[in-house]
């Protein structure tokens, strides 16, 4: 018998229509998951109260009828989202004890919906990560190990959290935000479906901001279909987020038996990386034929700016957030530093920041530092913002060729072990996200799925990029490939 | 281009972060490689090419110039370190 919390969406909206069970069980069946899970670090606080209190409004609300689909559904909440009255820290030491006094638009709309918060998931400190390592919690521990290995394995990054969260059942989905992949290589990690809107479909008011021109919030979830319900009931204009866009949000889970028959699916030869893993070469090429038997036209493509993406979100994404994070000064939230005698305002702001921020962010603020100074700034970041032009413009180009969806491995690599990537030097973690950048700096939506399991029984993600605006189709690319691939697998419950 | 540790301390001091003398060897080596890697965009050739800030195209919104919020001094401050008589508290800063 599968308990409650194994659950999808789509079935426990079903099954709480039917009285099968009530909201507060399945919020409760997913709270004593959490529980028995502690060691996984994936929840880093559990609003037990909050849960169940919305878990019994959303009883009333579903008896009542018409209630939307996810009313009831119990989900977890990457620490990056400021919630009322719930510590929202960014996995920083430097928002320690903070509680914001407002709730973000995104989990305001989920909580309107009928949602119910299971507690705040780690992730990379201000999201600046792949790995979930970087956290004031300590790192997460991704649910899946290779076969025959105690060995313990990152959840990718930075909604690591959430994306191991969703993996071993502890909610039914959870919310992520990805800025160069942070929601889709976790989900390719850990089996999950991850998806990163169009910017601008989601609010980001609320939301702790890392780089604002390419932060987007999205969902992780266990099918194709329930990324597709949580993703409709988040987006939506926002008058508080200037970048949100005013546009119609189309019923996406309405998109999904729509197929890919007759579609156009480019495979983009730059991805082609050398001392790419066989396992990745051969499941990109098994997910292009998978997309070809159902009716699908795969078509070679070329970005070839794709080489590029990388250094340039590493020039514009610290920039940007050199300059957001500039406002963790001591003063007005969050850690402040002692002052010793004798010393002022600039010693309390650089004691603050150097206590509060960890190795990674403080790297990163020092590089957005560096390359907005004086004298750099043409030649690193006007430079990266030009380059970015170019990339978006080799995509422009391939949709003006009639390509309806892009198809690209989601990782280079399946989960590594916890502290062995990146320690000697920090680009070979920034290269996590080579195939997901891309997709941020062009604004475009993009989906990972899982599509089959590597030598080491570890799961491998494909990645679909679809053009902006069109999540719809997008998701019925992936919904199709999800079902041509049958990914089943779940991790062995070795923690409980 | 390599920053060398008197660099990596004038950048740390804009950014307002303390770091220790001892330190700076260090700093100066990690953001020396991160700034090789973003060398490969020299040999991109940008020559006319707009650079792009916003990744959709779209004007700003405007609103009427009116109030729209206010009024909530106390949770203003209520996360606030070091709080008197409704202002936030800072070391002195004028002699």
């Amino acid at each position: 018998m599968r308990e409650l919390n194994e659950l999808s969406i789509a079935e426990a909206r079903d099954g709480l229509r039917a009285r099968d069970f009530s909201a507060a069980e399945l919020a409760d069946s997913c709270l004593s998951a959490i529980d028995a899970a502690s060691e996984l670090n994936l929840f880093c606080s559990r609003t037990g109260e909050l849960a169940l209190e919305g878990a019994r409004r959303a009883d009333r609300r579903i008896s009542a009828g018409g209630a939307a689909s996810m009313c009831g559904i119990p989900i977890g909440i990457k620490d990056l989202f400021c919630t009322r009255g719930v510590s929202t820290q960014a996995a920083s030491r430097i928002l320690e004890g903070f509680k914001p006094e407002y709730e973000s638009t995104v989990t305001a709309r989920l909580a309107d919906a009928g949602a119910t918060m299971l507690g705040k998931l780690n992730m990379d400190e201000f999201a600046m990560g792949s790995s979930t390592e970087n956290s004031a919690y300590g790192p997460a521990i991704n649910p899946w190990r290779s076969k025959g290995s105690d060995r313990k394995r990152s959840p990718g990054g930075s909604s690591g959290g959430s994306a191991g969260a969703v993996a071993a059942d502890l909610c039914l989905a959870a919310l992520g935000t990805d800025t160069g992949g942070s929601i889709r290589q976790p989900a390719a990690l850990t089996g999950t479906v991850g998806v990163k809107p169009t910017y601008g479909r989601c609010s980001r008011w609320g939301i702790v901001a890392f780089a604002s021109s390419l932060d987007q919030a999205g969902p992780l979830a266990k099918s194709v279909r329930d990324a597709a319900i949580m993703l409709e009931a988040m987006s939506g204009h926002d008058p508080k987020d200037s970048t949100s866009a005013k546009r119609e949000v189309p019923k996406f889970e309405q998109f999904l038996e729509s197929g890919v028959k007759g579609k156009k699916i480019g495979i983009p030869r730059e991805y082609r990386l050398e001392g790419m893993p066989s396992e990745i070469e051969n499941l990109w090429s098994e997910g292009a034929e998978m997309l070809k038997s159902q009716g699908a036209e795969i078509k070679d493509v070329t970005l070839p700016h794709t080489k590029y993406a990388l250094p340039a979100y590493y020039v514009i994404a610290p920039a940007e957030a050199s300059s957001n994070l500039a406002r963790y000064d001591g003063v007005r939230y969050g850690h402040r530093a002692k002052l010793r005698e004798g010393e002022g305002i600039i010693d309390l702001y650089k004691r603050t920041r150097a206590e509060g921020f960890g190795p990674e962010v403080k790297r990163r603020v020092l590089i957005g530092t560096y390359v907005l100074s004086q004298g750099f700034y043409e030649a690193y970041y006007r430079r990266a913002q030009r380059v970015r032009t170019l990339i978006k413009k080799d995509f422009e180009a391939v949709f003006a060729d009639g390509i309806d969806a892009i198809l690209t491995p989601a990782t280079p690599s399946a989960a590594f072990e916890i502290g062995t990537v990146g320690n000697s030097d920090p680009v070979e973690m920034y290269l996590n996200d080579v195939f997901t950048v891309t997709v941020n700096l062009a604004g475009l939506p993009g989906v990972s799925l899982p599509a089959g399991l590597d030598r080491q029984g570890l799961p491998l993600g494909l990645q679909l990029i679809g053009r902006p605006w069109e999540e719809g189709d997008m998701l019925a690319c992936a919904y199709a490939l999800e079902k041509a691939a049958g990914f089943k697998a779940k991790p062995e419950r070795w923690w409980i | 281009m390599a920053i060398n540790p008197d660099e990596a301390a004038k950048v740390a001091h804009l950014a307002r972060i303390d770091v220790e003398e001892s330190e700076l060897d260090g700093i100066a080596r990690e953001l020396s490689g991160i700034l090789g890697f973003m060398e490969q965009l020299n040999e991109v050739d940008v020559d006319g090419v707009e650079p792009m800030s916003a990744v959709t195209p779209m004007l700003l919104k405007r609103r009427e110039d009116a109030v729209t919020s206010g009024g909530d001094a106390s949770k203003v401050l209520s996360n606030a370190p070091e709080t008197r008589q409704g202002f936030f508290v800072v070391p002195k800063v004028v002699e």
